[in-house]
């Protein structure tokens, strides 16, 4: 697939959902066996498109988690590649029972889209956030968890899903005309961190839009206090790249930053790893704090969260 | 075979499954088993492994196979049974039952070598696997294998299993059967009233199914019943009798998952002898 600065700069303004509609018609020249099921949710996946390109293809079972689940397990059981796409809060809590004994117990290769994660669509409420998907899907056991850190990488994560054969959770999150990341093409590999920035004081570990939120930071740590950051986009977050946490030993501070619950997410797990090994430097959680946000805009809400880059900056600093 | 002489085939088995089930239960010592739930099953396992589900243990996963998923999972034992009455299974790895190291758990758990096609354990979530397996068929052209889903009657408050009744319509999956083990009762009491679920045939039915209602307890109206042709869906509502077979059982809910004495054991074993 031809990813270049102008489809970089395009799939941001789609956002993540267009984003995984333009990947997802690229999906059947490179695998035979996939499929998208959605559950009334078509022309919100951005798979408008792809219904008419591929309509043999593509299920929609209307408003029903559940059975979107469920039939989307029976469908990987007979070899299929399903790509099941609903809102990251219906997908997770809705629909958890059949996502932890399809996808969890029986190892049933789904590729569960959660569209729109985070506090992308705030203004629909407290129903629609979704701050818990990380740490839902982190406790099941043999679910991989992704969380690309701009449109660029949810096209690169949806690609690296063309033929894989273990279940996945790929949560989608951020506005329209979200930041970009990166630019050009890159090499992305499931479970493998990416440094997108070295430095030498501070560690940033990061997913999701917080990654280039992270950036941000680091540009002002590096310019009002001197401090050099290097950051990580985690963009797997199970399993976590150990070997790019086992690098942080030296580093004076680690920090976390996800646009999730500060409990259960990707500060928790980096937390589990390192509070049981020697040599790491105090770790701080940079995340939603544990309460249901009311109805707002994406910018209102990252900022009532303080998760702005500027509240961010101030929080790693104690300030 | 002569329908005759297969609804004797299928009595005999449904007796061998009871007495399978009271074996299985019994070895289990003080722990107990789902036993009511399994005996209302004996003739629809029956039924099904003997006269209808084609599967060779030489080529578990071959294609052309059909797909059991016992949605209802607690009905495992009367599946397990059923499965040697096919040759699927021995008579030794049915005893390993619940048994350190076995494969034949409580609850099915998914073993593809061994056909058995789906984990299930927790209720409602069987009928969608089959939809989505029969769209599975449809994209391979299997216009041949069936999917049978056995569910129970407690089983279908599940909203989750209304959600796949309609979506079986919706698609057209024709290759799809449902039966359930209308038993009247469930871990409560009777569904009546716990939570009505009548009328039952209507339901199916104006769910977009072609509904039918059999004594569950006679192999011939439960071979009929799987015999017809069917354009839509096929839902095969069984009446039942949980703890059908052995008289201290029938219909109590006690029995829904409990151990047996050696004395009832004896008892039961001597009461399905003598059926």
């Amino acid at each position: 697939m031809n990813i270049s600065k102008a489809t970089t700069r395009l799939w941001s303004r789609l956002g993540s959902c267009g984003a995984y509609g333009q990947a997802m018609l690229e999906m059947p020249s490179i695998d035979e066996s996939m499929v998208a099921c959605t559950a009334d949710l078509c022309f919100y996946s951005g798979l408008d498109r792809f219904s008419k390109q591929f309509p043999d293809r593509f299920y929609n079972v209307g408003i029903a988690e559940q059975d979107l689940v469920g039939i989307g397990a029976g469908l990987a059981k007979e070899g299929f590649n399903p790509f099941v796409s609903t809102y990251a809060s219906f997908a997770t809590t809705r629909a958890l029972d059949q996502v932890r004994v399809s996808m969890g117990y029986m190892q049933l290769p789904i590729k569960l889209i959660g569209l729109t994660s985070g506090c992308s669509v705030g203004i629909l409420g407290a129903t629609h956030i979704s701050i818990e998907d990380i740490a839902i899907m982190r406790a099941i056991p043999n679910i991989t968890v992704i969380s690309p850190a701009d449109c660029t990488e949810t096209v690169k994560a949806v690609l690296a899903l063309a033929n894989y054969d273990k279940p996945v959770y790929l949560r989608l999150s951020g506005p329209m005309n979200c930041d970009i990341v990166y630019p050009e093409d890159y090499e992305f590999e499931i479970g493998k961190a990416i440094t997108v920035r070295e430095g030498g004081d501070y560690a940033i570990v990061a997913c999701g839009v917080m990654v280039a939120t992270a950036l941000k930071v680091a540009d002002m740590l590096a310019e009002n206090d001197g401090i050099t950051c290097k950051v990580i986009d985690m963009h797997t977050i199970k399993p976590l790249d150990k070997g790019a946490l086992d690098s942080l030993r030296g580093f004076k501070k680690i920090i976390t930053m996800e646009e999730h619950s500060v409990i259960g997410g990707l500060g928790a797990a980096v937390a589990e790893y390192i509070s049981c090994r020697d040599g790491f430097p105090m770790l701080k959680i940079i995340g939603i704090e544990d309460y249901f946000a009311h109805a707002a805009g994406f910018d209102e809400l990252i900022d009532e969260y303080g998760l702005t880059a500027e509240k961010a900056y101030m929080r790693i600093l104690d300030k | 075979m002569d329908k005759e002489l297969l609804i004797k085939e299928c009595e005999k088995s449904a007796k061998e499954i009871r007495k399978d089930c009271i074996r299985m239960t019994y070895s289990m010592g003080n722990i107990g088993a789902h036993i009511g739930g399994s005996m209302s099953l004996a003739e629809i396992m029956a039924v099904l492994y003997k006269a209808f589900v084609r599967f060779d243990p030489a080529d578990p996963e071959a294609e052309s196979r059909d797909r059991v998923i016992m949605s209802k999972g607690h009905g495992a034992m009367a599946m397990y049974a059923g499965m040697k009455q096919a040759g699927i299974i021995t008579d030794d790895e049915l005893m390993t039952y619940k048994k350190e190291g076995t494969f034949l758990y409580a609850h099915p758990s998914m073993n593809k070598e061994r056909g058995i096609e789906f984990s299930s354990g927790s209720l409602g979530q069987g009928l969608s696997l089959g939809v989505g397996v029969c769209l599975g068929l449809k994209r391979k052209e299997n216009n041949e294998s069936k999917v049978y889903v056995i569910l129970g009657d407690g089983e279908c408050d599940e909203g989750s299993v209304w959600e796949s009744a309609q979506s079986a319509a919706h698609f057209g999956c024709s290759n799809l059967v449902a039966v359930v083990d209308a038993n009247k009762l469930q871990y409560d009491g009777p569904t009546d009233d716990v939570m009505r679920i009548e009328p039952m045939e209507a339901k199916w039915n104006s769910f977009g199914w072609d509904a039918v209602t059999v004594d569950g307890h006679n192999c011939k109206e439960l071979l009929d019943a799987l015999s017809a042709e069917h354009d839509k869906p096929l839902a095969v509502i069984a009446n039942t009798v949980k703890g059908k077979g052995v008289s201290y059982m029938e219909d109590n809910p006690l029995w829904h998952n409990h151990n047996i004495t050696e004395q009832q054991y004896n008892q039961a074993m001597e009461e399905l002898e003598n059926a």
